[in-house]
């Protein structure tokens, strides 16, 4: 059983509707470098951070989650049977936050100086969001170096040139790359699990720069362990729901005995973070905001229950054995992840001085969707390009 | 793959060296610290002495270049309808105290805070606790990621949003180039009715509470700025408590004290994540000799 490419046409009916709908975010995304981010984006003074920080970058960071999650699982502690969802996780996790980067980059003012931070002269180690974007962009050439292997997997011994020398040197090349990413793919492996434990984390300690522009019911000094603990939590529901996503859309058999030993580990991961926020809540004593009828107690309310539903859901053997109950468990984990990111960054945003709230535009509505549906397509190209799944019967 | 444990103890070995020297280069900078050593300036802002007319907007506008118009125009009250915020294109802005009947005005603009949160915040220190007092923003550095406007408790940061290719933060420098020679800003110069005095903090907490003791009549008694969020260079006296009125109800805690520990907390000079590195090292190497054995 080997991880090989795919022989499936690229398009479908349906991939032709999130190809459009990946131009749509295109053209938006040019329209903010054309015109500005006036234009294109309904940010004020008040409201300096919107869907592109909120769902692009804090939501996509912690989607791309199971990456680590399963390199954990089935690198450190060894439990080989993991490893067919590896090649997928790495991949998502490697998209993942390619494209949060493309995401932030819309974002900032001052694009083409998104490289400032790595110039030691400008460190600033005050900055939650310094280490956030030294530690995203380590994770990212971490992510690069072990998804290698797979692409030198892929040629070495294939390597069709005309020319026998040219040919010979790129298999010899091939063959160097091959034996150096295998021996530094441990320290790849460990650096990307501690990074990531660090930012993920981190993403959780931004908004606390404004204790009194937060609401209570997310101001909370364990932000950070909530953020980690939630990032572990869906590492393994978003490897479900896109396994099970994609076996649809390629038309392979999911992996679906090994989705349901995975599936076991669920409850754990999301009771601890459940336990967690229920904990901080009670010893901050802020139920009575939970009850107080906001805006903010209401989705406080749907984001956890977008959690305990999985948890009770997914104790049930029955239902970790059915493919419709795993796919509706994880979603439900993955939008309560997105949920809380949402809440966080924007939900619970209150500035002093101000009446208005914030809408995302229509234009920052492409560019997200957008964002989203260019990853689906690029992931589809390399699983067909690229030895990334595995499929159980042979040719 | 095959790694033999020799590489592993190497590699670990010269990740300390390196990263130490990063975090003592990463956290050198500790902003705020500089602003209470005394020698740094200070604005006492007297909202009692304020009369409203506006003319520190002018020679604010003036002064930083930006768009103005003939100081006559400036005598316009209906502004007062709302509660103005500084802009892109004004530093400060002259407001009606909303809760009191008569017309009694106040001056807004960046506080200049003793432990600044933009400043904390910026990812590139392009925002800077100068010696002088006046927190200062250095447009070559930032990449406009606009986390300084999350951090300020005061809502000051504007941002650019117009501007396609070079957006900037823009905020009152407290005209820095003035204070450093040791000059009166423009606004403070301009104000006809001294409602604004310039000198070191000590000096100007010691006018304020002489004032208080004074006209106790005039006065509710506390010096806005002297302990809020840590202390800032602009101080403000005023008829009513402009705590939870003109200004933000804040704790006498510096508004980054939490992020900074936790920060400082993680980054121990990096030995929790080496800690938490040679950990999984160890689980990955061990449990891996245990399925062979
Ligand atoms: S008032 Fe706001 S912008 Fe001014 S120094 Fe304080 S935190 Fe920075
Ligand atoms: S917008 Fe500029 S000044 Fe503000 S935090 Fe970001 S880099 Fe710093
Ligand atoms: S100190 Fe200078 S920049 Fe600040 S409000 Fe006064 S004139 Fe304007």
């Amino acid at each position: 059983m080997k991880a090989r490419p795919l022989n499936i046409p690229f398009f479908t009916p349906g991939v032709w509707i999130v190809f459009s709908l990946a131009l749509i975010g295109a053209s938006a995304y040019l329209y903010r470098m054309f015109f500005g981010l006036a234009e294109a984006t309904n940010l004020t003074n008040s409201y300096p951070w919107g869907i592109w920080i909120a769902i692009d970058v804090a939501s996509g960071v912690a989607l791309a989650a199971g990456g680590f999650t399963s390199a954990a699982l089935a690198e450190i502690f060894h439990r080989e049977k993991y490893h067919v969802i590896l090649r997928p996780a790495l991949l998502t996790a490697m998209l993942g936050y390619t494209f949060v980067v493309i995401g932030l980059l819309a974002d900032l003012g001052r694009y083409y100086n998104v490289w400032h931070p790595m110039i030691p002269t400008m460190w600033q180690g005050n900055s939650v969001l310094f280490e956030v974007g030294l530690c995203v962009m380590a994770y990212l050439n971490v992510l690069y170096s072990e998804f290698a292997p797979i692409v030198v997997d892929r040629f070495k011994g294939k390597v069709t040139f005309k020319n026998e020398y040219l040919r010979q040197k790129t298999e010899g090349l091939l063959t160097f790359l091959d034996k150096f990413f295998r021996k530094i793919l441990w320290v790849l492996i460990i650096a990307g699990v501690v990074l990531s434990c660090l930012h993920q984390s981190s993403l959780g300690t931004l908004m606390l720069i404004a204790p009194t522009k937060i609401h209570p019911l997310w101001y909370t000094p364990i932000s950070p362990l909530l953020f980690w603990l939630s990032a572990v939590a869906v590492g393994y529901p978003m490897v479900i729901f896109e396994s099970l996503l994609a076996s649809k859309s390629f038309g392979i058999k999911p992996e679906t005995h090994v989705l349901s030993s995975l599936a076991k580990i669920i409850p754990f991961t999301v009771g601890f973070y459940f336990a967690a926020k229920v904990i901080d809540i009670t010893i901050r004593e802020a139920w009575p905001f939970v009850g107080e009828g906001s805006l903010q107690s209401y989705m406080f309310i749907f984001e956890m229950a977008l959690f305990a539903i999985p948890l009770i859901l997914l104790t049930q053997e029955k239902i970790r054995q059915s493919v419709r109950g795993l796919f509706i468990s994880s979603a439900l984990v993955v939008s309560g992840v997105v949920i809380n990111r949402i809440n966080v960054f924007l939900i619970a945003y209150h500035p002093p001085y101000t009446e208005e709230i914030y809408l995302p535009s229509i234009y920052e509505i492409a560019v997200t969707v957008g964002l989203i549906c260019a990853l689906v397509l690029v992931y589809r190209f390399l699983t067909i390009n690229l030895p990334i799944v595995t499929i159980e019967d042979g040719e | 793959m095959s790694t033999s444990r020799r590489d592993f103890i190497k590699i670990l070995a010269t990740l300390p060296l390196a990263s130490s020297s990063f975090a003592s280069d990463g956290h050198s900078e500790k902003n705020g610290d500089l602003a209470s050593n005394g020698t740094s300036y200070s604005v006492l802002m007297d909202s009692t002495l304020c009369v409203g007319c506006r003319k520190c907007e002018w020679a604010c506008n003036d002064k930083n270049h930006l768009p103005n118009k003939d100081i006559s125009t400036f005598e316009d009250t209906s502004v007062f309808a709302f509660r103005r915020r500084p802009e892109v294109d004004k530093f400060t802005v002259v407001n009606k105290i909303q809760s009191l009947k008569e017309q009694q005005t106040i001056k807004i603009q960046c506080m200049h805070c003793l432990h600044p949160a933009c400043a904390s915040a910026c990812i590139v220190g392009a925002l800077k606790k100068q010696e002088c007092g006046a927190v200062t923003y250095d447009a070559d550095k930032c990449i406009g990621c606009r986390y300084c406007m999350v951090a300020c408790p005061f809502q000051i940061p504007a941002y650019e949003y117009k501007n396609v290719l070079t957006p900037k933060v823009q905020k009152c420098s407290f005209c820095v180039d003035k204070l450093e020679k040791g000059e009166k800003p423009a606004c403070v110069e301009m104000c006809p009715n001294e409602a604004m005095t310039f000198g070191t903090r000590a000096e100007l907490i010691e006018v304020a509470n002489s004032r208080m003791h004074q006209h106790p009549e005039k006065y509710f008694h506390h010096i806005y700025g002297e302990y809020e969020a840590g202390g800032t260079s602009w101080l403000y006296l005023s008829q009513i408590d402009l705590r939870g009125s003109e200004f933000p109800q804040l704790s006498s805690d510096p508004i980054p004290k939490l992020t900074e520990t936790i920060q400082h907390g993680i980054f121990k000079n990096f030995v929790p994540p080496l800690a938490l590195f040679t950990l999984l090292g160890v689980a990955m190497h061990s449990l891996k000799d245990k399925d062979r054995d």
